[in-house]
């Protein structure tokens, strides 16, 4: 099984879990730009996260075979702090990176006209700079904030097949299916989705534009989940093929949308770092 | 040292030289456009070893031609910028371009960040040349944690003249570390300290 997980925050993850992801099939992650927990209090602090997610930590995913983009965003969350909002000035830079293949996650937190703005302004950054847009839907007040959200795209001119609309679940599904625009799932331990949940979300609406992914971060979560989720789809009777469109041919689709794509090295490490001997030979001097 | 001219005459042989020559000539007579042109090189001038002209590929031949074709008095702010938000290929290509730019020591910091960072191949970049502005001190801890990195020496210009008995000093405690811990030291490095210490004796 090879798996491309499209949202997960390695950066808050160990070298053990590369380790592990890579013995499992992991090759290759999209790690969006989102909140660490610990709200920031200034624009530097988006800046120097943002070089990390660029720099430093496809440097470590590779030392393990496995290919990591990002996408680049100022969160909902933060997006309500005005020490923060000036980074909004800062994103054209990095959303022209070779590795930069989505800007996201932006969305809805708490609905507030602050996340309006901000949502509104980099769905508009998404269409300027030709990249998709990854949405991140809200924990709370759920289906409203889906409905909203899908306004809010419908109104910024994007077309829907750009868009990935994520953490979604049973009661939230329906609403993106009918817009055209891209179902994410988070499969946790205990939250969001579970994999055999999973199998009965893809057993009644089926593969198209359906993107697992494990969203695992600092908090309780498991970066393993997808795979788990490819198992639970084998035994409930989906064919190899179809675990393999679901868990690395969709997220292919959705972020090659980019043109930035490039999964040359993927799964060559098998668990082992590789990167110094092969990048210095790419380099030369 | 490569210098600007082989550079070009490579690129000019590449089937993205039409782009090339756009920016290039874009970066002379309208400085502010090299923001987008040095990030978008990978993916306008390819990422392919340049025939002929080891040790780089089009992308970092293309941004050092950039930088070269600046207003001089562009170049020191321009550097510092493109480094600061530079991803690592951007990083790399900065760092590379640094001997053929007539800055003076004023790049010294963006080597200094190099060699303080885990990356390979900035560690590697900012160790060729232009390394003549480190002090002794900094360019022999930047040499020996090439060693520790397991980036092969031959990444650091002229090694042999600038290798001293400090080194020399540093490299054998480090043999006798590894040694201790029943680890492998680096060939390189073994036959860089067994340079060393022969001339000595």
């Amino acid at each position: 099984m090879r798996v491309f997980d499209p949202h997960i925050h390695m950066t808050s993850r160990t070298t053990d879990d590369y380790a592990r992801m890579a013995t499992a099939g992991v090759r290759a992650v999209v790690e969006p730009a989102f909140w660490l927990g610990q709200p920031r209090t200034n624009p530097g602090s988006f800046t120097d996260y943002f070089d990390s997610l660029i720099g430093w930590e496809p440097y470590r995913a590779a030392q393990f075979g496995i290919v990591h983009h990002a996408t680049i965003a100022l969160n909902p969350k933060e997006a309500n702090d005005p020490r923060c909002r000036p980074v909004l000035d800062l994103l054209p830079r990095y959303l022209d990176k070779d590795r930069v293949v989505a800007v996201g996650e932006i969305g809805y937190d708490s609905m507030t006209p602050e996340e309006d703005d901000a949502f509104e302004r980099q769905l508009a950054l998404a269409v300027e700079h030709d990249l998709p847009a990854l949405v991140h839907t809200p924990h709370r007040d759920k289906a409203n904030g889906v409905r909203r959200t899908m306004e809010v795209v419908a109104a910024s001119g994007i077309a829907p097949e750009r868009v990935a609309v994520d953490h979604l679940n049973e009661v939230t599904v329906g609403i993106v299916h009918d817009s055209g625009c891209w179902m994410g799932f988070s499969v946790y331990p205990e939250t969001k989705m579970s994999p055999p949940r999973m199998v009965e979300v893809l057993r009644r609406y089926g593969p198209d534009r359906v993107l697992v992914n494990s969203a695992a971060d600092w908090g309780v979560s498991d970066p393993l989940l997808t795979l788990e989720t490819g198992t639970a789809m084998l035994a409930a009777g989906f064919s190899e093929d179809d675990v393999d469109r679901v868990l690395w041919r969709n997220p292919v689709e959705f972020y090659g949308q980019s043109g930035r794509l490039d999964l040359t090295g993927a799964g060559t490490g098998a668990g082992r770092p590789t990167f110094a001997g092969s990048s210095i030979k790419r380099g030369g001097s | 040292m490569t210098d600007p001219e082989r550079l070009r005459a490579a690129l000019r042989e590449t089937p993205r030289w039409e782009w090339v020559d756009t920016v290039l000539t874009a970066a002379g007579e309208r400085p502010e456009t090299i923001g987008r042109s040095f990030v978008q090189a990978g993916r306008r001038a390819g990422r392919a070893p340049l025939p002929g002209v080891p040790g780089w590929t089009a992308d970092e031949a293309t941004r050092a031609l950039l930088l070269a074709a600046l207003p001089a008095d562009r170049v020191e702010t321009e550097i510092g910028d493109l480094y600061r938000y530079g991803d690592a290929d951007e990083k790399r290509a900065v760092l590379k371009a640094l001997p053929m730019l007539a800055v003076g020591a004023a790049g010294l910091p963006l080597l200094h960040d190099a060699i303080r960072t885990n990356d390979a191949r900035l560690l590697a970049a900012a160790l060729g040349p232009y390394a003549r502005h480190l002090h002794q001190a900094a360019w022999r801890q930047a040499v020996l944690k090439c060693v520790f990195m397991d980036v092969p020496l031959t990444a650091v210009d002229g090694l042999d003249e600038r290798a001293d008995r400090e080194l020399a000093a540093m490299l054998a405690a480090f043999a006798d570390e590894r040694a201790a811990a029943g680890r492998l030291f680096p060939a390189d490095a073994a036959a860089l300290l067994d340079r060393l210490t022969r001339e000595e004796s």
